[in-house]
């Protein structure tokens, strides 16, 4: 790193240059993660957050693909699967999307329907055909706090309790009673018990002959989030556009390391004319790349984690942690890397003859 | 012998045919002698630098360097070899521009697996020898043409070599300056005990050289002892 430190001094224009841009690359890529995160976290976190492993479903027919909002399951369906070997826990949840209003303040709420006593809400003793649990979100809102009362559907219900941030497709949740849910939820032919089936499996369960046996189609909690299509398209879009700029930060930071390394090719024909050997000089522009990528995607996550600590708890839907602000990091370092790697392996072509006879 | 070229004959593709740059060359150079190579553009003085400088291999014939056959060495033999016994003074000093002039020195330290800051004292030795110590902090484009060519030279020095190839080392300076380096070149070789090859078109550096050789049309036409006398 002898050349490579002197010459990030000496260049400082054009490194410092380079270096923005990669800040700037950073920067947006962390901002756009914590912002995936944020509205995934705000489609997701009530079914993340659910004491269960498995979820079964409505089995879909004609091909078409599980759904949390297509799904309905029967009473025996769900006593079916309490009779399955290897599950623990079989509790039916219902969910729907409805309106919630308190005074004069209406929202949009995901209405989760459970048994009184579940361990699906977050409080749920306090979950009866009277009494609601609000998320936090539902209860800022709307203005409410425990004792209040609100109107969902048509129904008069009191706040037994404000806990947890659960949200479902980007509107908060209310916990209300399995009864309740059944009242409002729509109706076609059978009378539906709730969504889908919360089950807590251990490893003796057949999953396969349980489906079978109830008619289900059941997925892991985490695999059933493809079930929700709003999670699904928006994130799909916001990963192909993170996809894309860890794409562009390595073709940006090769092009650059590809200029710059055929602008010293004289210098490495002379270096290598006086006996350096190529591995030493590829290690050199390989640590000078790591080196300003390194700088670069520090400063610009440092600003993503700033910027996001400063909207966190906003209007917007932005979610700070290490998985959604370093691992971008790290993936445009790896990349950049590589895109460097690829620019600076012209000096192994570098032929040392040319430092000879007044050629360059 | 530290330098001794044997029978050496290189020819380059040109067209369908083939050009003969060296036709059955020899050379033998023995430590603390300077060997002045001259002849007219194109005569073959460059190719034979280059061959003595590992730097192409013949079509035939052998580079013996500190008494190591180089035929049959692997490019990173030849590598290694080029950095510990041979050190190049080239026609254009070829300076790196982000290093200052004891820096150019230290970094052969460095591609010789040394720690550049301890090859301090030596580059300022070197530097001190090329009557450069006072501009040990500057860059090369805060030099004239003759301070980077002396730079240049002692850059060649750093790693002790046994064999120093310089490669038209005037071409660029006006007829004072270049008598200057030219006598320089000739006093390191004496104080370093280095087997030099000077290549120049310049007559009137013969008068400092031990030896002389006139290469014509890739063949070596005269040899001559001259002012030392030494060989």
């Amino acid at each position: 790193m002898f050349v490579a430190w002197r010459d990030l001094r000496f260049a400082k224009g054009r490194f410092a240059l380079m270096a923005t841009v990669i800040v700037l690359i950073t920067l947006l890529v962390g901002l756009l993660s914590g912002l995936t995160a944020g509205l995934g976290q705000q489609n997701i976190s009530a079914i993340t957050g659910l004491p269960a492993d498995q979820i079964a479903f409505q089995a879909p027919s004609g091909g078409q693909k599980l759904s949390y909002s297509n799904s309905t399951v029967t009473e025996e369906q769900w006593l079916e699967w309490s009779k399955v070997p290897g599950v623990a826990r079989s509790e039916p949840l219902g969910i729907i999307t409805t309106k919630a209003t308190a005074g004069d303040k209406s929202i949009g709420v995901s209405a989760f329907g459970v048994q009184p006593g579940s361990r699906l809400a977050p409080d749920g003793g306090k979950v009866d055909g009277r009494s609601v649990v609000l998320s936090a979100a539902a209860a800022d809102d709307l203005g409410l706090v425990p004792g209040g009362t609100l109107s969902l559907a048509g129904q008069e219900l009191e706040v037994s309790t404000v806990q947890g941030d659960a949200s479902f497709s980007h509107t908060p949740v209310i916990w209300i009673s399995l009864d309740m849910w059944q009242k409002i939820a729509p109706r076609s032919g059978v009378r539906p018990a709730a969504t889908v089936i919360a089950l807590t499996t251990t490893s003796a369960v057949d999953l396969a002959a349980g489906d079978q046996a109830a008619g289900t189609k059941t997925v892991s909690t985490k695999d059933s989030l493809s079930a929700i299509g709003s999670y699904t398209s928006e994130n799909g879009s916001l990963q192909l556009m993170r996809g894309f700029l860890f794409a562009i930060s390595a073709l940006v930071i090769g092009a650059f390391f590809t200029v710059w390394t055929i602008q010293r090719s004289g210098d490495v024909a002379v270096l290598k004319a006086l006996g350096a050997a190529t591995a030493t000089l590829l290690k050199d522009a390989l640590g000078q790349a790591v080196v300003l990528l390194v700088g670069g995607t520090l400063i610009g996550t440092s600003i993503a984690a700033v910027v996001g600590a400063l909207v966190s708890g906003s209007a917007v839907p932005f979610l700070l942690t290490p998985a959604s602000i370093l691992l971008p990091a790290v993936v445009l370092v790896l990349l950049g890397a590589l895109g460097a790697a690829l620019a600076i392996r012209r000096i192994t072509s570098v032929d040392p003859l040319t430092a000879l006879g007044g050629v360059r | 012998m530290s330098l001794i070229l044997t029978d050496i004959t290189l020819t380059y593709p040109d067209g369908d045919t083939r050009l003969t740059a060296l036709d059955n060359v020899g050379l033998e150079v023995p430590r603390g002698c300077l060997t002045a190579v001259i002849g007219p553009s194109g005569s073959g003085k460059s190719s034979l630098l280059a061959v003595a400088a590992t730097l192409i291999r013949p079509d035939s014939g052998t580079v013996t360097i500190d008494g190591t056959p180089t035929t049959r060495l692997s490019r990173a033999e030849l590598t290694n070899l080029r950095r510990k016994s041979i050190g190049i003074v080239f026609q254009q000093p070829n300076l790196l521009p982000s290093l200052t002039a004891a820096e150019q020195l230290q970094v052969m330290a460095q591609i010789d697996g040394r720690q550049p800051s301890k090859a301090r004292a030596r580059a300022m030795e070197l530097l001190d020898a090329v009557g450069m110590a006072r501009y040990g902090g500057r860059r090369p484009h805060q030099l004239s043409g003759g301070q980077r060519q002396r730079i240049n030279i002692a850059r060649a020095l750093m790693n002790n070599p046994t064999v120093l190839l310089v490669d038209e080392p005037t071409s660029a300076l006006d007829h004072e300056r270049g008598a200057a380096v030219i006598d320089l070149i000739a006093r390191l070789t004496h104080e370093q005990s280095t087997a030099t090859v000077l290549v120049t078109h310049d007559h009137t550096h013969l008068t400092t050289a031990d030896q002389s050789i006139e290469v014509h049309d890739g063949r070596i036409r005269r040899t001559d002892t001259l002012a030392t006398g030494k060989p």
